[in-house]
């Protein structure tokens, strides 16, 4: 037989075992106890009233006490809000609550608000046995634990045996009557001051254990509890004398069977480090002992709490916080390195009232130890997670001394430099660019983010108004590159001098020298790798000293690289287009055959599980996003990254399962097949398998490189069969949905940086994982040509299966405009809700489309550049002027588009 | 007013007296086999003509095609066979078909003023196989009404700027499975089922619910209470640990307490043996055939699930054993036949158990 102990739960379970002698019930979110959590409360700042909590628990409270009871608010209202919020915070709700109020409604609505098993506090036979009874059966009813306070129709219980004949009539009713648990019941048998200077208060503490004794031997599996900051209420301001009464107190109370206490968990001395002569003061008052020296045990211990007065408490020495016993300096930058945020507010306040004004704090130790971090990042000791959680400190660190730097007309601080940063017209993609400026940030330069989409006009106006220093361009769509180009011609059109710096997934050394650079010779185009690098260039950019010898390294490294890019082109030999065709990929198609997809036309796939999508992502791109450079799953024991992937893929995962539980993201999908045979270098549609009437064209680009012997010349259009053979090909549109960006939004407003880049980088991997889900589902049900495939998602990354999805505006057909053919066959923005941009972006950015390719020959490969014969070809085809293809396809041109005479001067 | 010292049922004391000689079988999963039905609209309208009991006529303007509760009034008698199917296969216990039968998650059908009739309806039609499969072999069988979680969460919010807001309330909750809980006891069931718990608020006012509904009939009827596991942290989506979540429903005194659905069989034994460690009651656990493949079908085969749900008998962590999502009447067989020649696990001795 196990005897039947006390099993509570928040999160996590919590049981009272032999081993634990004493559970701390932290009272600090308790509006009666604590001055400070009131008027968070009364104030409706419930993000600091959380940090209280948080504090508790990490100061090892096992049980969180949460009261409410204050007259000037709601108190049934602040108690459903705070435990809702509670429970959206796991490292708080992993304890169990105590539900604390003297209003019975309060505590029942507390009680609809937990999923964990709580304790009340309290219930008693104050208004009656059948009162008592009814609330019992309702705190069963709603699983909790109770504590019962001594205190019937009479009134509260004082003296000793008092408090033991209330317990024991409640004691039987709740375990006869009620059918109570009685490991489950815990008696509260009334701490009152002591040392109050009435005699008949002198008696109290040793009533309270003596009684506790009674009950615990007395009253099977039962418990004991109390409040034990009354004991010293006499001794208000006095902290050192209070707190060595409560661990006095305690220290008797325990040994006899006080199993639980609503106590401070973060200030309570430890009784033999008390001062002697203070812990035999405290001892006699709490024993009503005669002191030794045969005066009055009261008066004995007022004599000596004078000596204590003024002394800081425990506060401030909490254990396993070393550091936070440094200089603020010190604590701050070990804040910002290490991306604590619990402290920074007060670390910050400490700093400001030290300072002679509130900017002396950013500029000194605020920017000490963003420097720190910045140093430890370019060493490659921090990587980009950590850093943007640093910079999640700054940021409040900031926001606490900005009222009084605007209260001191201070607001305009000296930052390092004011940067500009966008993503071009036409583009949606902004992952990257905001990390870059959030590094920025960090290191004290001031970031106008104009978002994206922004059209160049704008970026113009802004740059002027502002006065910024530097202009930073993002883009993730080859378009893009074409905007860059033309805003750098109007920045020199205008007359800007400023820097402009050239980000982003398609953007290249090779691009920003050979075709931005050129058009912008007031000033210069940089083309900035990533993140960890922004802050080297951005710096020399603005020193005075280094400017001109960096601006002039810069500038012979990239003539050289598009000299070498000149060459280079020039060696490659392209062919004319007759010749490229005559060497096209030539498949037998004399037997082939495959299945007809189960329908024609666009369908709509619903019922997308987040769960299921989830499965099939593919972690690495993930981890490139955040700059940790390596293989998923090898990277998180990397010896350099292993940590910091460890950390951020644990971030991930908690968002991933937010994202999942609470149906953060509202996926939809299409998907289309249609009869089509290859004519020429396109893929014709039919409307239906009687192949009599055109539907639409896909058309195809041919690569134009001299091939080795063997090598084909390929364009997508060789994978389909030529008129006779009965083929299909398909599309589709896939989307996370636009619901990460007003999530992402949300997260800025809190200056969560790091969960804003977070909740991007996972939606974009959601859309990819859907693709790959999609295309899976495809090949064995939709078209159905790979029904016997098995495999298992990650093993899908390699790509291992029959068929291909190829992208328009990637490298297998670099053409964007294709999409506006797809997204019309599939009906996609109505079906999907997804747009494309001006610039042939889709709208929501975490969207992936592309068209379905079944021979078991298809690959993918990449066009690379083609010659003007193809491109007037190619427009011909598709009935498009040369002009517009030729700005669709600046990129891959072999040529310098423009007339004929023009190209020939300039060569 | 709730009431801890009802008599229970004479089922109840049936049930634990079998569950004192062997492992109980529970039924296989309804969803799935009405799948394989391919049913269209005209089928689960019953072109338009919802009856419920007493020829009471329901109407909806929503689409009902995937309404599976809604067969027991449309459709009874394909309902009615594939419990008996399960019944002759070996399980001791039939889950009604009323995973969604309440205010709250019909209300995605239209279908709110039905879910009297579908409770009391769902819970007459298993009563109907288990009679027809007693009469068959004479061995008794039991309808656990089943209570399913609903499409909303009580302690999480839907809005991530706004963590403390609640889609559904505790009493939102508790009035709905009341509801649903008084039909099902109306119609003849045997057990309560709370089942597929990922919030455990929500189940906790479903037990708020079944205990007023218990004082009502003066009858304290026998209670399952089955979470599920859907990560791999080991929680529930709420984020409870099964010993946790074990603490927050013990009050409930349930007759079982175990795992449900999921990832399978094997990612639930870890779980299932914490669970099995800690609760003072009988144990019950109802896998998937494994974890669904790409079209959301499931392919473990019979013997494959049967084995898996074996190494849980063979361990002693388990009372009752049955089958979710993807499994059909020969996986019932096969699962019925692998844990035969096992004991049932006992119940660790607690001073108050």
């Amino acid at each position: 037989m196990r005897e039947p102990l006390l099993r509570l739960s928040g999160l996590e379970p919590f049981v009272l075992t032999r081993d634990i002698p004493f559970v701390n019930v932290g009272e600090r979110t308790n509006v009666t106890g604590s001055a400070k959590f009131r008027k968070l409360i009364t104030n409706r700042d419930y993000a600091t009233a959380l940090d209280v909590a948080r504090d508790q628990v990490e100061n090892g409270a096992q049980i969180i006490d949460v009261n409410m009871d204050e007259g000037l608010i709601d108190s049934k209202q602040a108690m459903i809000d705070f435990l809702n919020l509670v429970a959206a915070e796991p490292d708080i709700a992993r304890v169990p609550v105590m539900i604390d109020s003297s209003k019975w409604e309060v505590i029942e609505a507390g009680l609809k608000c937990v999923q964990g098993k709580p304790v009340v506090n309290s219930i008693s036979l104050k208004e009656g046995e059948e009162n008592f009874i009814e609330q019992a059966s309702l705190c069963l009813a709603y699983g909790a634990a109770v504590v019962v306070m001594a205190f019937d129709e009479s009134g509260q219980a004082d003296s000793y045996e008092r408090k033991i004949e209330i317990c024991e009539r409640a004691y039987k009713v709740l375990t006869e009557k009620v059918g109570f648990p009685p490991e489950d019941i815990i008696f509260d048998p009334n701490v009152f001051a002591v040392a109050t200077g009435i005699e008949e208060h002198d008696n109290y503490g040793v009533d309270f254990i003596r009684a506790t004794e009674w009950i615990r031997k007395n009253l099977p599996h039962c418990h004991v509890s109390g409040g034990v900051s009354n004991l010293s209420f006499s001794f208000r301001g006095n902290e050192p004398v209070r707190e060595a009464m409560h661990a006095v107190f305690l220290y008797h109370a325990i040994k006899v069977g006080m199993d639980m206490g609503i106590v401070n968990a973060g200030q309570l001395a430890v009784y033999d480090q008390i001062d002697p002569e203070l812990r035999e003061a405290c001892e006699d008052v709490v024993l009503n002992r005669t002191p030794a020296n045969g005066g009055n045990a009261t008066e004995n211990l007022l004599d000596v709490a004078e000596r204590y007065r003024g002394q800081g408490g425990a506060k401030g020495r909490e254990k396993d916080l070393t550091w936070r016993e440094w200089p603020v300096e010190k604590r701050l930058e070990h804040a910002l390195v290490n991306g604590i945020t619990e402290y920074v507010d007060e670390d910050t306040e400490a700093a400001r009232l030290a300072a002679e004004k509130p900017l002396d704090v950013i500029e000194g130790p605020l920017m000490a130890g963003m420097n720190v971090v910045g140093d430890l990042f370019g060493a490659g000791k921090m990587f980009l997670p950590q850093v943007v959680k640093s910079a999640r400190v700054m940021k409040q660190a900031v926001a606490v001394l900005l009222p009084y730097m605007e209260a001191e007309k201070e607001g305009q601080r000296e930052s390092a430099g004011r940067i500009l940063m966008a993503t071009v017209k036409g583009d949606v993609h902004d992952i990257g660019k905001n990390i870059v400026g959030v590094v920025l940030a960090c290191n004290n330069y001031e970031i106008i983010d104009l978002g994206v989409m922004v059209p160049p006009q704008k970026i113009l106006e802004e740059a002027k108004a502002h006065n910024v220093d530097i202009i930073g361009l993002s883009g993730l769509i080859t378009p893009s590159l074409d905007e860059m180009v033309h805003l750098a011609t109007e920045l020199e059109r205008e007359g800007f001098d400023v820097p402009l710096l050239i980000g982003g997934a398609t953007t290249s050394k090779v691009h920003t020298a050979v075709k931005i650079s050129p058009q912008y010779k007031k000033s210069q185009a940089i083309y900035v790798t990533d993140a960890s690098r922004a802050v080297g260039v951005v710096s020399s950019l603005l020193s005075k000293t280094q400017k001109p010898g960096y601006i002039e390294g810069i500038r012979t490294e990239y003539s050289e690289v598009a000299e070498r890019h000149e060459r280079a082109e020039r060696a490659k030999q392209r062919l004319p287009l007759a010749a490229a065709r005559a060497n096209a990929m030539k498949i037998d198609w004399t037997d082939y055959a495959v299945a007809a997809p189960r329908f024609t036309g666009p369908k709509v796939i619903e019922g997308w599980d987040l769960a299921e999508i989830a499965r099939y992502i593919d972690w690495t791109p993930f981890f490139r996003t955040w700059e940790l450079k390596g293989v998923y799953p090898r990277i998180l024991e990397d010896e350099k990254y292993g940590e910091a992937a460890r950390n951020l893929f644990s971030d991930a995962q908690a968002m991933l399962q937010q994202i999942i539980g609470e149906a953060w993201f509202k996926p939809r999908a299409v998907v289309g097949f249609w009869p089509a045979n290859r004519v020429g270098d396109d893929i014709r549609l039919y409307t239906d398998d009687s192949r009599d009437t055109a539907l639409d064209t896909f058309f195809t680009l041919r690569q134009q490189t001299s091939k080795r012997k063997d090598s084909p010349n390929l364009a997508l259009a060789d994978f389909v069969a030529p008129e006779g053979t009965p083929d299909w090909v398909g599309g589709f549109v896939v989307t996370a949905g636009p619901e990460e960006i007003a999530i992402a939004e949300g997260y800025e407003k809190r200056g969560d940086d790091y969960g804003s880049i977070m909740v991007k980088a996972l939606a974009d991997r959601f859309a990819e994982a859907m693709a790959e889900m999609m295309h899976e589902r495809v090949r064995k049900e939709h078209w159905g040509y790979g029904a016997d495939e098995r495999f298992a998602p990650e093993e899908l990354i390699g790509e291992p299966y029959r068929g291909i999805r190829p992208a328009p505006g990637y490298p297998a057909q670099p053409d964007h405009t294709e999409k506006v053919t797809l997204f019309k066959l599939l009906d996609a923005e109505a079906n999907t809700g997804v747009e494309l941009t001006e610039s042939m972006a889709m709208w929501p950015g975490s969207s992936v489309s592309g068209l379905y390719i079944g021979h078991p020959d298809a690959y993918y490969f990449g066009v690379a550049k083609v010659e003007r014969d193809q491109v007037e070809d190619y427009a011909a085809r598709k009935g498009m002027a040369v002009e517009e293809v030729e700005r669709w396809l600046a990129p891959v041109l072999n040529y310098r588009p423009g007339d004929a005479a023009t190209e020939i001067a300039a060569e | 007013m709730i009431n801890f010292s009802l008599p229970p049922t004479d089922s109840f004391k049936a049930l634990q007296a079998a569950a004192r000689e062997r492992i109980l079988l529970l039924d296989g999963a309804m969803g799935t086999m009405i799948q394989t039905l391919n049913m269209t609209e005209e089928d689960f309208t019953a072109q338009g003509h919802i009856h419920g009991p007493g020829c009471r006529h329901h109407h909806s303007d929503h689409p009902q095609k995937g309404n599976n509760d809604l067969l027991v009034l449309t459709q009874p008698q394909a309902v009615e066979d594939i419990q008996l199917k399960f019944a002759l296969a070996g399980a001791d216990i039939l889950e009604t078909n009323t995973f969604s039968s309440t205010t709250i998650a019909q209300a995605d059908y239209g279908l709110e003023g039905a879910v009297h009739d579908l409770n009391v309806a769902g819970a007459q039609v298993a009563r109907r196989a288990a009679d027809r499969a007693q009469a068959a072999d004479g061995k008794p069988r039991y309808v656990a009404g089943a209570v399913g979680p609903t499409n909303r969460t009580a302690s999480i919010s839907p809005d991530v700027n706004d963590p403390g807001y609640r889609a559904v309330t505790f009493d939102d909750l508790r009035t709905a499975y009341g509801q649903q809980i008084d039909g099902l006891i109306e119609g003849g069931s045997d057990l309560i089922l709370i089942e597929t718990i990922f919030d455990t608020l929500n189940a906790k006012a479903a037990i708020f619910a079944a205990l007023e509904s218990f004082a009502k009939v003066g009858k304290r009827l026998p209670i399952m209470i089955s979470g599920t596991i859907t990560d791999a942290s080991g929680r529930t989506l709420s984020g409870q640990t099964p010993t946790a979540f074990w603490h927050s429903v013990r009050h409930a005194r349930p007759f079982t307490v175990g795992l449900n659905c999921a990832l399978g069989a094997d990612a639930m034994r870890p779980h299932l043996t914490e669970l099995s460690g800690v609760a003072d009651t009988l144990i019950c656990a109802y896998p998937n055939a494994g974890l669904p493949n790409a079209f959301g079908q499931y392919d473990e085969t019979p013997d494959q699930t049967a084995a898996l749900v074996e190494v849980f008998a063979k361990e002693g962590l388990i009372n009752v054993a049955g089958g979710c999502c993807g499994t059909t009447p020969e996986h019932i067989a096969a699962i019925a036949d692998h844990v035969a020649g096992y004991a049932p696990r006992k119940i660790k001795e607690l001073a108050d158990a």
